[in-house]
């Protein structure tokens, strides 16, 4: 049997509240090829997760501390982040 | 990293304050090719006297890393002798540094000019967000980004 790797999955700020968990550990069903096709799989994981990705287009993801557009490739990224846009300095 | 000489390339992620001569100096010491130094620091408001506190939550890691890239940007841009960058994260209280930025060159544009990009793409690429806190003890929103910073980063 092969075994799926887990991935890694970290939310910052707001998503992080709505998510309700600064992190978690999941296997992506098979299918999830880009950074869109995750976020439309994490809207579909219950009431939290809808509500934090109900606008998916705002939020920022990082593909193993790297920024990725929705459109990228998630290839076997070990840690993706999702987040608000950035507020720092 | 590409330093015209030396190599005073300093990126720090932390939530104690910083001290700017001593980041200052540690640039200056021992050289006298610099002739000029541009230094700028983000400081919290008190927004009126609403706000409490900042609070910054930061992904570690990312964040040194991100600073980093934009970091290495500026000195493939500019012909730069030294460049500093640390943020502060946790809660910072009104009147608080909570960003520096350094850039040391032999002349003053390109040290105004690194260091104005540095900022401007620290503030749209470091993965760093801002909650207000206000006075009375409740917690405020997240601070939304704006779209001004965007059209300032995009300018470079």
């Amino acid at each position: 049997m092969t075994q799926i790797a887990a991935t890694k999955l970290v939310y910052f700020a707001w998503v992080r509240e709505r998510v309700g968990k600064p992190d978690e550990s999941v296997a992506l069903p098979p299918g999830i090829l880009t950074v869109a096709d995750l976020l439309d799989w994490q809207k579909t994981r219950g009431e939290e997760y809808a509500h934090a990705f109900e606008h998916a287009n705002v939020i920022r993801v990082a593909l193993d501390k790297t920024h990725a557009q929705h459109d990228a490739p998630i290839s076997g990224a070990s840690e993706i982040a999702f987040f608000p846009p950035m507020t720092g300095g | 990293m590409h330093i015209a000489t030396g190599n005073a390339c300093t990126i720090r992620i932390q939530s104690q304050p910083f001290d700017i001569p001593a980041e200052t100096t540690r640039l200056t010491v021992g050289r006298a090719d610099i002739g000029a130094i541009v230094t700028f620091t983000g400081l919290c408001r008190d927004e009126g006297g609403r706000l409490k506190a900042l609070e910054l939550e930061h992904y570690p890691g990312m964040a040194e890393e991100e600073i980093g890239r934009v970091a290495e940007t500026a000195l493939q841009r500019w012909p730069l002798m030294g460049l500093t960058a640390i943020h502060r994260f946790g809660l910072i209280r009104p009147g608080e540094d909570i960003v520096l930025v350094i850039a040391a060159s032999a002349h003053r544009r390109a040290a105004f000019e690194a260091a104005d990009f540095m900022m401007d793409y620290l503030k749209t690429r470091a993965p760093f967000w801002k909650r207000e806190h206000l006075l009375g003890g409740s917690i405020g929103g997240w601070v939304e980004a704006k779209a001004e910073d965007d059209q300032a980063a995009a300018r470079w």
